[in-house]
């Protein structure tokens, strides 16, 4: 059957199996816009922005583990979309991006919304193509889901000139691609699983780190197997949250500049670091010169790029987190080997004492509303049950360490690049993957500015987002740096001339509230859950001197954090 | 790698990004038409060096790759240079072409245009064994290599 480009770009996306492509119109996409109209059954998103477009995918992806799906315009199109990709790109979210182009034969010569797509996303995908040809375009769109979904995932951008949307060609969508120059190990050598499994059993203060990677491969079961089989500590980082149950005893929080004390205290005092799926981030490591000075590293990652990085590893593995998990319960349920009980209590009663310490207490007699207190209600509120998604900035902290996520895919934040403006579009596309399921985005009075048009987007699609906006009439995280580092000249971190957020939620037709007192704060929370198909913007107006604690100065050890 | 437009770029694009240096770089089809092979010279501690081998594995683009540097090998760049030749000159700059088997390409009223073949520093000891100011321009193509023996790099 021979079909038009842009009929051939829709089938094959239908074939693929995407539920969702957001996207906005533009003229070099006009004839895939067409071919969209003429079908129903992909559901096109449109949203106000083309970053919308691409946090909401890229949302749905890390919520539902499908790759999120983007259409965007040239030039503009395309240049909006890019901060989107950079952060898929950062937290290796599987995406497919398809940008218009302008017709084959003016690319080069500055035409009217040109820009040299492929050029200006290479340093941000995980691969890109053009599509010249009209013959090649069903393969090229399989190949581009199986870059993007395989080894480590991450976006890929597909540009295709407006004339090869029109020109046509046999429809043929492969059922399978192979690339010889693209093929990632999923399985672990086995010998350096065994060796890796020798340093664990004979651990005395060990310490299971885990990140993004948990999540991305599913491996949250496994990962929960082996830590209560060795009855090792385990810290996530700020991506892995939700691979490891929070409420279980054996987690001790999160690590790195905001971790807690217990999480980074046994970091620095352990003797065998097992690292999985992570990748020693600065965030994570503080000064390299003074990381885990004791510990012998093991490292789990399916991108061999990302072992021996940061840190020289003493037993890396390249494979997926889920294989190689698997095979170290196998290796260890196969012997009888087990870790000496009384050094892991020894361990253990240690780490209990840096618990006591307790360090996200706050102050809970304030007459302001504190924004952990917020959040600590809003886990009550919602039996950490729900998807919860953030901006960028303290209220992301705060997130992170006060829900306590049991369950992977429910925590989605923009970690690697630090997006402002990523969780309400990400919150958008959160809902669409999971109706029907309370989706919650934690923002600032800073972040939400950045991507609040998308709060039409809500309104067309129904879509019943529940905004807790943790307003301190600054940027927050800029202005903790501030004074702790630049003696208090708050430069530029004060939000003037705010909006009024209830009335700016109305005027979209959803629901304001603003909470002012501490008291407020529960039965508010509570009202919104109860309106389970409206948005809710609520503005809570939190204390502004509010800061994130434990931090870890730049330049400092994990030991070396500052308290409350 | 992959004969493909952009595949350059990436490579490139990589090592800039990466703050890598690439001292020199060559790329030409090879006798299969869908494959380049690219020799990069760079330079780094052997972490870097690990690192940059493994991110240029992961570029899509690149098929395989091999650090020539782990055996013996053998590295080859070309050069040609074109010098002023007058007078008593002509013969003395023939001698020193004959002495580090170059040879006169072209040759004109005023000028020779030598070609020389060999590992970098004996084209950098040709350079120095000119005098300055005969040197009207020097073009280099970048150093190629292979393995000695049976080592290869085919897919």
């Amino acid at each position: 059957m021979e079909l038009t480009g842009a009929e051939i770009l829709v089938h094959s996306l239908q074939d693929e199996g995407v539920e969702y492509i957001f996207g906005y119109p533009g003229g070099a996409v006009l004839h895939i816009y067409d071919a969209l109209y003429r079908q129903d059954k992909l559901q096109h998103i449109l949203t106000r922005h083309e970053q919308g477009a691409t946090h909401a995918a890229d949302g749905y992806a890390r919520s539902t583990g499908k790759p999120g799906v983007v259409l965007v315009t040239s030039g503009p199109g395309a240049t909006n979309a890019v901060t989107g990709i950079a952060t898929a790109y950062m937290d290796s979210i599987p995406m497919v991006i398809f940008t218009g182009q302008v017709p084959t034969q003016l690319i080069g010569n500055d035409a009217f919304q040109e820009a040299d797509n492929i050029g200006i996303t290479r340093p941000c995908v995980k691969h890109n193509f053009l599509v010249k040809d009209v013959s090649k375009l069903a393969e090229t769109i399989k190949k581009a889901f199986y870059v993007a979904t395989t080894g480590r995932p991450g976006p890929v951008v597909v540009d295709i000139p407006k004339d090869v949307t029109a020109q046509k060609a046999e429809y043929h969508y492969p059922d399978t691609v192979s690339m010889r120059s693209y093929n990632p190990v999923h399985i672990g050598h086995a010998g350096q699983i065994k060796r890796a499994v020798k340093l664990m059993l004979g651990a005395r203060r060990p310490m299971l780190y885990t990140g993004g990677g948990v999540i991305l491969s599913n491996a949250a079961e496994p990962l929960t197997e082996l830590a209560r089989l060795l009855d090792f500590p385990v810290t996530n980082t700020l991506m892995g949250l939700g691979g490891y149950p929070a409420t279980d005893r054996q987690f001790v929080g999160m690590l790195g500049m905001h971790g807690t004390y217990e999480a980074n205290m046994g970091m620095h005092h352990c003797d065998v670091l097992i690292a999985i799926g992570a990748r020693f981030d600065d965030r994570v490591t503080g000064n390299i010169e003074k990381f885990c000075p004791h510990a012998k590293i093991v490292h789990v990652d399916i991108d061999p790029s990302s072992i021996s990085k940061n840190v020289k590893v003493d037993v890396p593995i390249v494979g997926s987190v889920d294989n190689v998990l698997r095979a170290m319960i196998e290796a260890i349920k196969g012997g009888n080997k087990r870790p000496d009980a009384e050094s892991i209590t020894a361990w253990w009663e240690q780490i209990e004492e840096w618990r006591a310490k307790d360090c996200l207490k706050f102050d809970r007699d304030s007459e302001l509303v504190k924004p952990q207190h917020v959040l600590e209600t809003l886990y009550k509120v919602t039996g950490g049950d729900a998807y919860v998604t953030s901006d960028v900035g303290q209220h992301q902290m705060w997130a992170a360490q006060f829900y306590k996520f049991d369950k992977p895919r429910r925590w989605i934040n923009s970690g690697g690049l630090g997006t402002m403006g990523f969780g309400m579009p990400a919150a958008m596309g959160v809902q669409l993957g999971h109706p029907g399921e309370t989706v919650v985005c934690v923002t600032g009075e800073g972040s939400i500015q950045m991507c609040i048009q998308e709060l039409s987007t809500c309104k067309q699609y129904a879509l019943p987002l529940k905004i807790v906006n943790l307003n301190n009439r600054y940027l927050g995280m800029v202005r903790q740096w501030q004074e702790f580092f630049y003696q208090g000249r708050y430069a530029m971190s004060y939000m003037e001339s705010l909006p009024d957020f209830v009335k700016l939620a109305e005027s979209y037709g959803h629901v304001g509230m603003q909470i002012d007192k501490p008291g407020d704060v529960e039965a508010a929370l509570i009202e919104a859950m109860k309106l389970k198909d409206r948005l809710v913007f609520m503005d809570f107006i939190t204390d502004q001197t509010e800061n994130v604690y434990p931090m870890i100065p730049a330049g400092g050890g994990q030991n070396e954090m500052i308290l409350i | 790698m992959e004969n493909e437009a952009g595949a350059l770029s990436r490579v490139a694009g990589l090592f800039s990004a990466r703050g890598y240096n690439i001292e020199s770089l060559t790329v030409a089809p090879t006798e299969d038409p869908t494959l380049s092979r690219m020799t990069l010279v760079t330079c780094g501690t052997d972490e870097i060096i690990e690192q940059i081998t493994k991110q240029l594995n992961k570029l899509v683009d690149v098929v395989k790759l091999m650090d020539m540097t782990e055996g013996p090998h053998i590295e080859r760049e070309m050069m040609l240079v074109k010098v002023r030749a007058e007078g008593e000159r002509r013969e003395e700059l023939k001698r020193v072409t004959d002495i580090f088997r170059g040879r006169i390409i072209d040759v004109s009223a005023k000028s020779y245009t030598i070609e020389l073949t060999g590992a970098g520093d004996k084209l950098d000891a040709f350079l120095q064994a000119l005098e300055q100011a005969v040197i009207i321009e020097v073009v280099r193509s970048g150093v190629s290599g292979i393995a000695r023996g049976e080592r290869s790099l085919k897919i």
